[in-house]
């Protein structure tokens, strides 16, 4: 569970300072699926950022389960951030030069998992995601669809509380983005996430049950009864 | 993972790996092949040094320097004029104690007794010129008094002229041939010049042989008087009969002929003489301490250690070995230098290139450490990839220098009382002859230059390149290191 608090982000550029959040407070229950659009440049991934732990705010509190991330040393938001939650991104973030399977086994490299059971969960999260027989192919094999499997099996496959997407199908066609949608949101049933996406996409915002929009580092967040 | 991702890494950019293990490889081979052209630059000093000296001596006493005045001991050759219809040959040698230096026989014995002296020998240097020829009377235009000599020649053919007189047709139609005869010690068989000669046929000195009739030629001068075993050089009226033949290991010979010393004393008049003592150290660290102990003990000597021959050895050997140890020894620096610097530049460039591929490891719960380790993994990798073709291509080009030997030219300066070599001094030409004995100062060897490789170069070669890899893993590690985990979302492409 999340609770954010004042939270702030200023980027310093020259003289001028950003602020690309402006104060958020929010709060998001455990199993929670929310949804976040606005304008670019509205401080949609830097909010990510301060859920994931990839940055700290520049005043205020990210709370996760009772511990401020804003407060925490590099290292222990590194643990934070291998144990806890897992990331999607618009551009797939694949090694290169690494398989399928290694790829995904990166992730669990910082938790210390024996190499043979690192290979046999990398696999099973790949068949979850439906790339049972992609394992051995590099990103560069598989296509754009494929290639956020991959990424989505990456980031489940160390069975995170929270799993955060920027844009996950931004770079993808129709046809994939569906897809796509369908296998984030299976996984988000099915292993209890607290599941939090960017999008730009209307039709995807109007179907979520809760959408919260940025605007110049300010939110607004809207219940969706309908749905 | 970690070598599962290096594995992967080297092996699909391999393009970048290889340019950075090139620029590596050069200055390694580079260091390679300077090092072992400079110890084959030592290595054929030392050849220089051991054809004069003999293997195993560390020093020479010779009598000291001084102020030459050759004249009484100028050599004289007297013919006598003959008749105009006389073509009868006639030979004269002249047996001269090389460089006018002797020292008595004691000395030797007084600088065996010297502390830290394990061992003295001396020897006579001699160098005979030999004038053999016709020599006719000149005649005279106007009828006076007979008396014309040779004109050529200063020898006492000559008689007064009259001032009214002429001489025409006299003259003298002769060979002048000048050898190096070494007198050696036949009981110290392993001290002295002969020692940097193998016995190549027959055989070398009995050490019974003190005052034997018998003389070992020198390999080259022997081909070309066409002596072989069993024939007579005379010197001086006494026939030596020829035992053996030596090859120098090196360069030149030290003497066309090797004979007993005793026979060389005789020969030259110079009972109980040497020119030269061969001194071998009891410890070769100690050679400066044994230099002075001999210098202050025993007056009027000079003491030559082969630190203060090498000093004296110029020609293109000397440039050449200059230039091996000064520019080459800066180009390898300043190559390797470069090298590292470019691979680091490169690394850390390789790292900015990948900054999502670190920002989402990092993203991904990576510690910052385990990323640079990676970075600086591959490139420790690259390092000793470049460190294997770089020892490949040194020792090619070591091997490259070895096979084609450029012949490089020593010349050893004379120092003090000559060291083997046609030493000090005045030249004793014979009046108006130019040239017989004409005596160089100096002594010229040809020496082929190689390029051993030290077991040690390699090692030194390996821990370059590790330091090579660790240099360029340091740039791109720290750069790794400071990637921040949020670069991960940056949208460079
Ligand atoms: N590292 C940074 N340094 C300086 N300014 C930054 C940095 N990251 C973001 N910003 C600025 O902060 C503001 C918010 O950026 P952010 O990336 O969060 O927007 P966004 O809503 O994700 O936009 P988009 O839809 O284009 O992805 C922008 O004005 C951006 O220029
Ligand atoms: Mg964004």
């Amino acid at each position: 569970m999340y609770e954010l608090r004042g939270t702030t982000k200023q980027y310093r550029r020259g003289k001028k300072t950003v602020d690309a959040l402006a104060g958020i407070d929010l709060t998001i229950a455990d199993g929670d699926r929310l949804v976040i659009q606005g304008p670019t440049g509205g401080g949609k991934s830097t909010l990510l950022q301060m859920l994931g732990g990839l940055d700290r705010p520049t005043s205020g509190s990210v709370e996760l389960d009772g511990t401020d991330l804003a407060g925490l040393s590099e290292s222990r938001l590194t643990k934070v951030r291998s144990e806890n939650i897992g990331f999607v991104f618009q551009s797939f973030n694949l090694i290169p030069t690494l398989t399928a399977q290694e790829n995904v086994e990166t992730a669990l490299v910082p938790l210390k998992v024996k190499a043979r059971e690192r290979r046999e969960r990398a696999a099973a999260a790949l068949e979850s995601v439906g790339l049972a027989e992609r394992l051995g192919h590099l990103p560069a094999e598989l296509s754009g669809g494929q290639q956020q499997r991959v990424a989505i099996a990456r980031a489940l496959v160390k069975q995170p509380k929270v799993l955060l997407a920027d844009e996950p199908t931004g770079n993808l066609d129709e046809s994939m983005r569906d897809e796509i949608m369908d296998v984030l949101d299976t996984m988000w049933k099915e292993h209890g996430l607290t599941f939090v996406m960017v999008t730009h996409d209307s039709s995807i915002a109007g179907k979520a049950p809760r959408v919260a929009t940025l605007r110049k580092g300010r939110i607004t967040v809207k219940e969706n009864v309908n749905s | 993972m970690f070598f599962t991702y290096l594995r992967r890494e080297l092996r699909r950019r391999r393009k970048a790996a290889l340019v950075v293990a090139s620029g590596l490889a050069l200055g390694i081979a580079l260091v390679i092949v300077v090092s072992s052209v400079s110890s084959g630059m030592e290595k054929a000093q030392g050849k220089v040094l051991q054809s004069l000296y003999g293997l195993g001596t560390d020093m020479t006493v010779t009598k000291a320097a001084q102020a030459q005045s050759a004249t009484g001991e100028r050599p004289r050759f007297q013919f006598d004029a003959r008749g105009s219809d006389s073509d009868e040959e006639q030979s004269s040698d002249r047996v001269m104690v090389q460089g006018f230096q002797t020292l008595a026989s004691s000395t030797v014995t007084k600088v065996g007794a010297q502390k830290g002296v394990s061992d003295a020998v001396g020897g006579l240097s001699l160098q005979v010129v030999k004038v053999s020829g016709q020599f006719r009377r000149g005649e005279f235009q106007q009828d006076q008094q007979q008396g014309g000599g040779n004109q050529q020649g200063g020898g006492p053919g000559g008689g007064q002229q009259s001032p009214q007189g002429r001489v025409e047709g006299g003259g003298a139609d002769f060979d002048v041939n000048s050898y190096s005869v070494y007198g050696t010690d036949v009981t110290e068989p392993d001290l002295g010049p002969l020692t940097s000669s193998k016995i190549t046929s027959g055989r070398t000195f009995k050490t019974s042989e003190t005052n034997a009739k018998v003389v070992v030629a020198d390999s080259s001068y022997a081909k070309e008087k066409k002596l072989a075993l069993g024939d007579t050089v005379t010197v001086k009226g006494v026939k030596y009969e020829v035992i053996g033949i030596a090859t120098p290991d090196s360069g030149d010979a030290a003497a066309n002929l090797y004979i007993p010393l005793k026979q060389a004393q005789t020969l030259s008049d110079s009972k109980d003489k040497v020119t030269t003592i061969y001194v071998k150290a009891s410890d070769s660290q100690q050679i400066d301490t044994v230099k002075s102990t001999i210098g202050k003990n025993i007056s009027g000597t000079t003491v030559t250690t082969s630190a203060d021959l090498a000093d004296t050895v110029s020609g293109s050997l000397s440039t050449a070995s200059d230039l091996a140890s000064n520019v080459g020894r800066w180009l390898s620096v300043a190559v390797l230098v470069a090298a590292f610097l470019v691979a680091g530049l490169l690394t850390s460039s390789a790292v900015s290139r990948r900054v999502r591929e670190f920002g989402t490891l990092k993203a991904l719960g990576w510690k910052s450490g385990r990323v640079t380790r990676q970075v600086v993994g591959e490139a420790v990798v690259n390092g000793l990839v470049g460190g294997v073709l770089g020892i490949a291509l040194g020792l090619g080009g070591a091997y490259a220098v070895t096979a084609v030997s450029p012949t490089l030219q020593a010349e050893l300066g004379s120092t003090g009382g000559g060291l083997g070599g046609p030493g000090g001094g005045a030249g004793p030409g014979g009046g108006g002859m130019g040239g017989p004995a004409r005596q160089t100062a100096s002594k010229a060897l040809d020496v082929a230059l190689t390029a051993p490789v030290a077991l040690d170069t390699i090692a030194i070669a390996v821990g370059l390149a590790v330091a090579g890899g660790l240099v360029a893993g340091a740039f791109g590690g720290w750069r790794a290191a400071r990637l921040r985990p949020a670069d991960a979302l940056r949208r460079v492409e």
